[in-house]
Formats: structure tokens, sequence, C-alpha cells
């Protein structure tokens, strides 16, 4: 935990600890982004890929690649900005949604599994 | 009028919507309505209306809005506590053949309405209050991060508040219990506005909710004296903190599930239909995501208060400071994962069970070990039984009772035989009451004197206290044996006539526990009358040791006249041990945020918008959030938002301090 | 504050700031806005929940491979990256002070933003006259509102732009409409990110199961 306390004198500076961005890492993270988006969108549209599988694995990881490039270029995410307070918001949040999401789907596929009569499960795919 | 215009004009509203054929309602909306009018009349009369707007229902002074989220919280504890006692009355009385005295139709009404009404809106306020008073005093601040915005969240929650009170009268509210599960709670089933009335009172002070967990957040990771590290904050600064995270990550949750659920009543969708793909266990998944949370939101304030009260009134330091925080740290976390114990019995299996079964009883640890801190602080202490460490004494007791059961609910197989019983009616009682409600009584007494500059009267509490103790314990207790004997809850007639005993009993405590609630109230009317023997002139009545004791009582607008820097856990403690001399010049002036009225404003036109969408009134909802729209808008080219309090009127402050310090030795 | 603690040159101990400076104004609101943000990422994750669980019920009803117009999504995608920069460009000619060409580089993102909107509600409309309407199946239910809650914060967000843009037309490039600037940033940009979840978990995985 962080055991800094903030300056009152930080006033006349504060926007400073906020990192802005450059035309030039704005532009990185633009090229970058198309890259990421293109290549997926290509990979299902062209079916590229001989198995289905392994696309949704290549297009998600593209997906959270594109993610933290967005986080890092134009979210301008870094560890130092509120004196970490935002980077810890923030994983704290990833660590919520994570919980939420496969919580959700570990049990409700559980149910399903234990609850669908086995003449449907052919239908639930 | 064609039938055609006024359903245009009132939608779904008509003369037949007020219950004029329920005896007990109209009899209740008599009383309430004469209330009123006294009330109102009163108002009018001493001409108050134009005191009450500028210095209160406008005023964005954290303590202010401390002071009306603690009323709303204890006006709504009344509303909730006399739907306790139908219920126990209704319960006592239906054996042999009687249908007691509620027909089913509103005996369902009750019990969903008392669970709503006591989370929603008797905790929730008094916790949010009690941190909106206490936290930027004991951090040493001068108000929260956003002021404006603090009004607002308050509005919402009175709005939501409104709300239901006002489905007693008008229409209904929901028959579903007080999460309003579907199929139950859709269209098909329950095509009244009864589950509209809780959706939108619980939407719209869940944005109120939301926006204060931010604004606390804020506050104490931005706005602490100079010293207060993140280890030297008070345990009540680190429960809040760790709640109003819970409260960001969690509200969220309850805001989307009953926004899916309200598609499914208005549009058609199919989210939690049994047709067309829909799953009702979704619902029940999603809504305790947040629900566990809440639990934790409750309670984590309370323990906050706990640990202030427990190490003033033994007049030692917290013992293991360091292992509260990171229990709390651990809880806030954990509560994220045990969810689904509310629901072992959906048929998730056994791996599932297993998992969320586990994490549950993992929480048990860091509670405990919070138990014995207290204990061990009071350990060779010089304990005072002052009435807020009886209400401690009195929580450590009954809340390892309610712990131990839910423990022995968090074994999967055993929950098997008692879901849905009145085992776990008793339960959740036994932690709430213990845990929470007795908390903020704690809180209450010991901040009082903080807040109002006297002491609350110590006969008259220490009464409510054993009327209330005594009464929690014969009201539940019952409870635990006819649920370990298979009676399940919301039930509202009996057949089996050797469990009428155990009911009489549970009846006869909840008449104990509204003595305890009357005595409470005298209690406040005798503390007023008598507030000049129980004054306080020092601003620290109870020797305490956390920097909101460091100014006078109650609190100048500003605060502090000057930004405390704190050296210590006990910044106070340690101030009064190195003799601190409070400072008489150099004084400044102080910039402060002014008040406005669009928070009020603002939460109206919400609650309008509400009501329209509960009776089908398109008109009144589109124009209310038209009109939602244009004032919020308008409100951002508002750019001077703050003033300097002038120096003179703060010498004028300070001095008059000095002089009643002076007198006082 | 390490200065504070520091004992004054009596050695007594410092309890009070007698020289303070307040908080300049709007000292928290970007730690605010964030956390907000991290509540609204909370708000969609329970939605790609909710399309996660539901997302396979067709009930009989259209599937994503009978829906989705993939060349369509493209082009709306690249409506809001090129949104996503053109913001950025706004932000760095408000660094410069050139008031006129943060104006013009607002103006021109929050055509971008009704483009993405205007596409979107075409795709919506074709769907429903085709019959498959959130009504239909749990899966289109819980399409409709996941895209949906995304088209609407992005309305939001334009509402949002046009009532900066006349802020800074009237009042100019001060400190304040700077910060909301900030915040809108923030906004846009977070709004991308979910849209690359909802592209790649609603439409591409979509049309690949």
């Amino acid at each position: 935990m962080n055991t800094d306390t903030h300056a009152t004198a930080a006033g006349q500076h504060h926007h400073d600890n906020q990192s802005h961005g450059t035309l030039s890492t704005y532009m990185l993270g633009f090229v970058l982004s198309v890259v990421l988006t293109a290549i997926p969108f290509w990979l299902v549209m062209s079916g590229a890929l001989p198995s289905k599988q392994i696309t949704a694995l290549v297009i998600m990881a593209f997906a959270v690649v594109q993610i933290v490039v967005h986080m890092i270029y134009f979210l301008h995410m870094n560890t130092t900005s509120e004196n970490g307070w935002s980077m810890m918001a923030l994983i704290f949040t990833i660590v919520m949604v994570v919980i939420a999401l496969s919580g959700s789907l570990w049990v409700m596929n559980h149910l399903n599994a234990n609850m669908m009569p086995i003449h449907e499960m052919s239908g639930m795919k | 009028m064609s039938p055609d215009l006024l359903k245009l004009i009132f939608g779904r509203l008509g003369i037949e919507s007020l219950p004029l054929h329920e005896p007990i309602v109209v009899g209740t909306f008599v009383v309430v309505a004469l209330g009123g009018i006294t009330l109102l009349g009163g108002l009018t009369y001493f001409r108050l209306w134009g005191y009450l707007w500028r210095e209160w229902f406008t005023t964005v002074d954290h303590k202010r809005i401390g002071i009306m989220y603690m009323i709303l919280g204890i006006v709504m504890l009344l509303r909730g506590f006399a739907d306790a006692l139908m219920m126990r009355g209704q319960q006592m009385l239906a054996f042999g053949g009687s249908e007691g005295y509620l027909n089913a139709h509103h005996y369902d009404q009750v019990f969903t309405a008392h669970g709503v009404i006591m989370i929603f809106f008797v905790a929730m306020p008094l916790v949010t209050g009690l941190m909106n008073y206490v936290v930027p005093l004991q951090i040493g601040a001068r108000d929260v991060s956003f002021p404006f915005l603090n009004n607002f969240s308050f509005w919402m929650t009175v709005g939501g508040a409104v709300l239901v009170m006002a489905s007693l009268f008008i229409g209904e509210f929901a028959r579903t219990g007080w999460l309003a599960y579907p199929p139950l709670s859709n269209i098909g089933y329950s095509p009244d506005v009864g589950v509209d009335y809780y959706i939108w009172a619980l939407q719209v002070a869940g944005v109120g909710t939301t926006l204060s967990g931010i604004n606390l957040i804020c506050t104490i990771v931005k706005l602490r004296c100079p010293g207060m590290t993140m280890m030297r904050m008070p345990v009540f600064t680190w429960t809040s903190l760790c709640t109003n995270v819970l409260i960001v990550a969690s509200f969220p949750v309850l805001t989307v599930v009953l926004a899916l659920l309200s598609l499914d009543r208005y549009v058609g969708t199919n989210f939690f239909t049994n047709d067309f793909g829909g799953s009702p266990m979704m619902y029940v998944n999603l809504i305790w995501i947040w629900g566990h949370p809440e639990v934790y939101i409750l309670v984590l304030p309370a323990f906050g208060i706990f640990s202030e009260v427990t190490s003033t009134f033994s007049g030692k330091r917290l013992f293991g400071y360091t292992s509260m925080v990171y229990a709390t740290v651990v809880i806030t976390i954990l509560s994220y994962l045990v969810w689904l114990h509310h629901f072992f019995t959906m048929g998730s299996g056994a791996s599932v069970n297993s998992f969320f079964g586990i994490t549950t009883m993992i929480i048990s640890i860091p509670t405990g070990a919070k138990m014995f801190n207290w204990l061990f602080t009071m350990y060779r202490g010089r304990i005072r039984f002052e009435l807020p460490m009886m209400w401690t004494i009195a929580f450590m007791l009954t809340f390892v009772v309610g712990g131990m059961t839910g423990v022995l609910l968090a074994v999967p197989p055993a929950d098997f035989v008692l879901h849905n019983s009145l085992f776990l009616i008793a339960h959740f009682h036994n932690v709430i009451i213990g845990g929470v409600v007795f908390g903020a009584f704690a809180g209450i007494g010991y901040w009082f004197p903080k807040a109002f500059g006297f002491k609350l009267d110590p006969f008259w509490g220490k009464l409510s206290f054993w009327f209330w103790v005594t009464g929690f314990y014969l009201a539940f207790m019952p409870l635990y044996v006819l649920g370990l004997m298979g009676v399940t809850r919301r039930l509202r007639v009996f057949d089996d006539p050797s469990l009428q005993i155990w009911f009489i009993i549970a009846a006869i405590g909840a008449g104990l526990v509204f003595l305890g609630i009357i005595c409470m109230l005298v209690q406040f009317a005798v503390s007023f009358l008598r507030r000049e023997q129980l004054k306080d002139v020092t601003g620290d009545p109870w020797d305490a040791r956390t920097l909101e004791w460091a100014t006078s009582s109650p609190p100048p607008a500003y605060n502090f006249a000057f930004t405390p820097v704190v050296h210590d856990n006990d910044a106070w403690w340690d101030m009064k041990k190195r003799g601190y001399q409070r400072p008489l010049t150099g004084f400044k002036p102080i910039h402060m945020p002014s008040n406005t009225g669009t928070g009020i404003i603002l939460a109206g036109f919400a609650t309008a918008m509400g009501f329209g969408l509960i009776w089908y009134i398109w008109w009144l909802a589109a124009a209310s959030f038209i009109a939602m729209l244009v004032v919020g808008i308008g409100h951002t080219f508002n750019y001077h938002r703050d003033f300097d309090i002038p120096a003179d009127d703060v010498i004028r402050t300070e001095d008059a301090r000095t002089k009643l310090l002076a007198g006082a030795k | 504050m390490t200065i504070a603690v520091k004992p004054t040159q009596t050695g007594e101990p410092l309890f009070y700031l007698a020289d303070e400076h307040p908080h300049p104004e709007g000292y928290s609101t970007s730690l605010g806005f964030w956390i907000y943000l991290m509540s609204d990422c909370l708000i969609f994750a329970i939605l790609f929940a909710t399309f996660g669980v539901l997302g396979a019920s067709y009930a009989a009803g259209p599937a994503p491979k009978d829906l989705f117009d993939l060349s369509l999504v493209a082009v709306n995608t690249s409506m809001l990256l090129l949104s996503s920069i053109t913001y950025g460009f706004a932000m760095l000619t408000m660094q410069q002070n050139r008031i006129g060409q943060t104006q013009m580089w607002l103006a021109i993102t929050g055509l971008f933003g009704a483009a993405f909107i205007g596409i979107e509600l075409t795709e919506f409309a074709h769907m429903i006259h085709e019959g498959a309407t959130p009504q239909r199946s749990a899966f289109l239910s819980a399409f409709f509102t996941l895209v949906g809650t995304h088209g609407l914060h992005v309305t939001c967000g334009l509402i949002w732009l046009v009532t900066l843009m006349v802020q800074v037309w009237k009042f100019g490039l001060i400190e304040a409409n700077r910060r909301r600037l900030m915040c809108l940033s923030m906004f846009w940009h977070f709004l991308d990110v979910v849209w690359i979840g909802v592209f790649t978990f609603v439409y591409l995985l979509g049309v690949l199961r």
C-alpha cells in the first residue's frame, strides 16, 4: 500500500503528474490499434486459420493486446499518476471484472449442465 | 373525458389504485397525513422553510448532509419496524385455522417492504451518514472532494425513499421478497406497479449511493492532512475506504440487473423469462454478486465504529492496528468470492458449491482476528461503560453467535436443509442487528456530542439498550429453533399448533424492541431538553484519540481553522500528550464551496421520472428526463462554485470558542 | 508533505499548518472521474457476462451468422478509431492553446461519433426489420442491450462534446474547461476500449461460433 502523503504544495503543479502524450505517441497508438483491429477482422472474414478454436484464441489475444495499447497510448495509464491510485483502481477493477465474468460463466454453465435434460443437451452448443 | 385521454394523462393511475379497501392502510394514511399536515403547518407557521432551504436542503457541508442522512435513516427505521411488528403479529395469530389480520396480498407487500426499507433506506443511510459526518473530520479535511455531488447523492437517496413510501398509499409495493426474483417479478406474474416501485426506488437511490461512494474514496485518498499516511489513518476511515470501494464495485452490478429486469418488464426482452432462452437463475446469480458485498458495505463501517469506541473507552491504543487494516482489506476482496452461498440449492453442482462454501468459511478468519483485536484492546484497559461501549460489548456477544450460525450455513449440505428457513432469517438478523444496527447506535451515541455539542441522556439510553438487547434475543432465538424444525420464511398461516409458542415469544421480543425504539426517541427529546446539563464545551467529551475531537462541538463550517499536521495513529491523543496549544492568532480567510439547490432539483426530477415510469405516465417521465438534462447541463455553465469565509468570521468563531474553553476550566 | 512533519526551529512539533494553500479547484477530479469509469467498466462487465451466458440461447431464432455483417462492423470500428485519434489531436492542440484547431478537431470527433451511431442504428433497424428483435430470443436481448448500452454511452459523449464546445467557445480554454476536456477524453477512449471487447466477443466470436 502506498504510504506517502499527498503534498498540498503540489497544487500548482497538480496536472504535471498526468501524462498527456505527444503527437508521436498518439500516432503510434493509432497505427498499432488499426493493425490490431484489422488482423482479427481479416482472420475471421477470410477464414485464414484452419481451426475455429485457434482463430478464437488468436483474436482474443489480439483484443487483450489492443486494450493494453489503448490504455497506454490513449488513456495514458502509468504507475505514477495520482500516486499510483489510478493503477491500483484499474488493477482492482480488472480483478473484479474477472471474478464476475468467469464466476458467472462457471456457475451458469455448471447449472445448465446439471439441470438440462439429456435430450436437450445436443441442442445446447 | 375519454378513457384514452385519461390514459394519456394518468397512465394506469386511477382512483382504484388507491388502497381504499385496506382499512389498515387507510388508518395509517390518516395518521401519516395528520402528522404530515401538522409538521408542514408548523414549519410554515414558524417560517422555517427559508431557513431549511438555505441552511439544510441546499447545503454542501458534509456535516449537515451527514445529519440529514441519519434523520432519514431513523425515520425510515420507524416505517421498517412497523412492518416487522405487523409480521410478528400476523405470524403469532395465524394458527388453528385463523387467517390472522393481514390478507396475503398485504402480507406479501409487508415482508418485501420490510427487507427493502431496512437494507436500503435504514442501514445504508445510517452508515453513509456516519461516514459522511466523521471521515472528513478524522482526516483533517474541510469537506469532501465533491461537495455538490454529496448533496445530490443525499437527495437521490431521499428520492428512492419517497418512492417506497408513496407505494404505501398510491398503488402497492412488490410482493416478491426483497430481491424480487424472476420469474415471479416478471410482468407475467407481477403485472401491477409493485415491482416497478421496487425497481425505480432502488435505481434512483442506487445512483446516489454509487456517487457518494466515489466521492468518499476521493476524499480519503486525496484530502488527508499532512502527516496522515495510509497506515496512520484511523480505523474507521480505513473501513470507510474499503466500504466505499465495495460500493463503487458492486452497485453498478445492481444497476445493471435491475435495468435488465425493467427491460424484461417494459420492453418484453427475454433475459430472465422462462421461454425464448431466458434464464431466471442468471438474475439470482447477478443480484448476489451485488448482494453479498452489500452485506460487507453495511458491516465494515460498523467494525470501524467499534474499533474507535473500544480504544477510546478502554483508554488504550487499538490492539493490532496493522492486522485490523489487513483484515479489513482481505474481507473487502473475499466478499466478492462468496456470492453463490446464497443459492447453494440452485444446482450448480458439488465443485461449485465446495468452492464457494470454502471461501465463505475463510471470511470468518479475518473477522475473528478483528474480534480478538477488540478483546485485547479491552484487556487491561480502564474500561468506561458509557453507552457506546455497552453497544460494543452487546455487539461482540451477538455477532459471534451470528457468525457461528453463518459458518454452519456455509456448509453446503447443511444449507440444503436450512435454505430459506427461519434459521437463515435468525442468522442474518443476528449479524445485521447485532453488527450494523448496534454499530450505528454506538456511533450515534459516540459522535452525537460532536455533532450537537451535548451528550445523549444516559438513563433513557440505557433503558433503550436493555430493551433492544433483550428484545432482540427474545425475537430471534425462537426463529433458530423454528428454522431447525423446518419452518420456512415468508409464511402467512400455520397448521401445526406446537409452533405457536415460539412465535408468541418472538412477538414479545419484537414488542420489547419497540419499547427500545420508543426509549431512543424519548432519549433524543430528553437530551435536547436537558442540553444545558449535558453540554460539552471542550469538544472532547470522551477523552478520545482521533482528530475529529480536536475541533469544537459542533465543528465550525470549515472544520479546522488551520489544517492539522499528524504525527501518530492516534493523532489527537498524541497532540494532547505533547502539550498542543490551540492557535489563537494568525487566522486567514478559508476557501469553501457554496450551497446550491441543483442537487435537490435534479433529484426531484429523477423521482418524478421514476413515478412516471412506474405508472406509465410517459409524458411525465419524458418531461422530467428532459428537465434533468437541462438543469444538469445548465449547472455546468456555473463556474463560480465557491467563496471565501472572511478572516473576520473565522476570528469571531474561534474567539467564541476560546471564551467557552476558558469558562470550562 | 515532508516539510510539515519536521519540527519548527524551537524544537516544538508542528501540529498545524499556519500558512496553507487550499487545494486547487478540481484537485480530485481526474481521480474521481477515473473511479467513475471503473464503475462503468463493471456495468459493461456484467452486460458481457450476461451476453456470455445467454449468447447461445437463440430460441430457434436467428444466430449471429445470419445477422452480422462484418464489413459493416469493420467500417463502424474504424469510425470509432478515427474519432479516438482526432480527439487525441484536439487534446494536443489544446495543450498548445490553439483554440480554433481544438474546436475543429472536437467537431470532427463529433462527426465520427455521430457516424458511428448512425451506422449502428442502421444495423439495428435492419435486424429488427428482418424480425431479429430484442424480444425474439435471449441472445438478441443480450446483444441489443450490450451494444445499445455502448451506443447510449457514445450518445452521452456526443451531448457532452457539444456542451463542451459551447463552453470553450464562450469561456475559452480556461483551466476548468481543460479539465473537462481531459475527462471527456478519458470517457471517449474508455468507450473505445469497451468497443474492442464488443467487436471481438460479440461480432467476431459470434460469427465464428
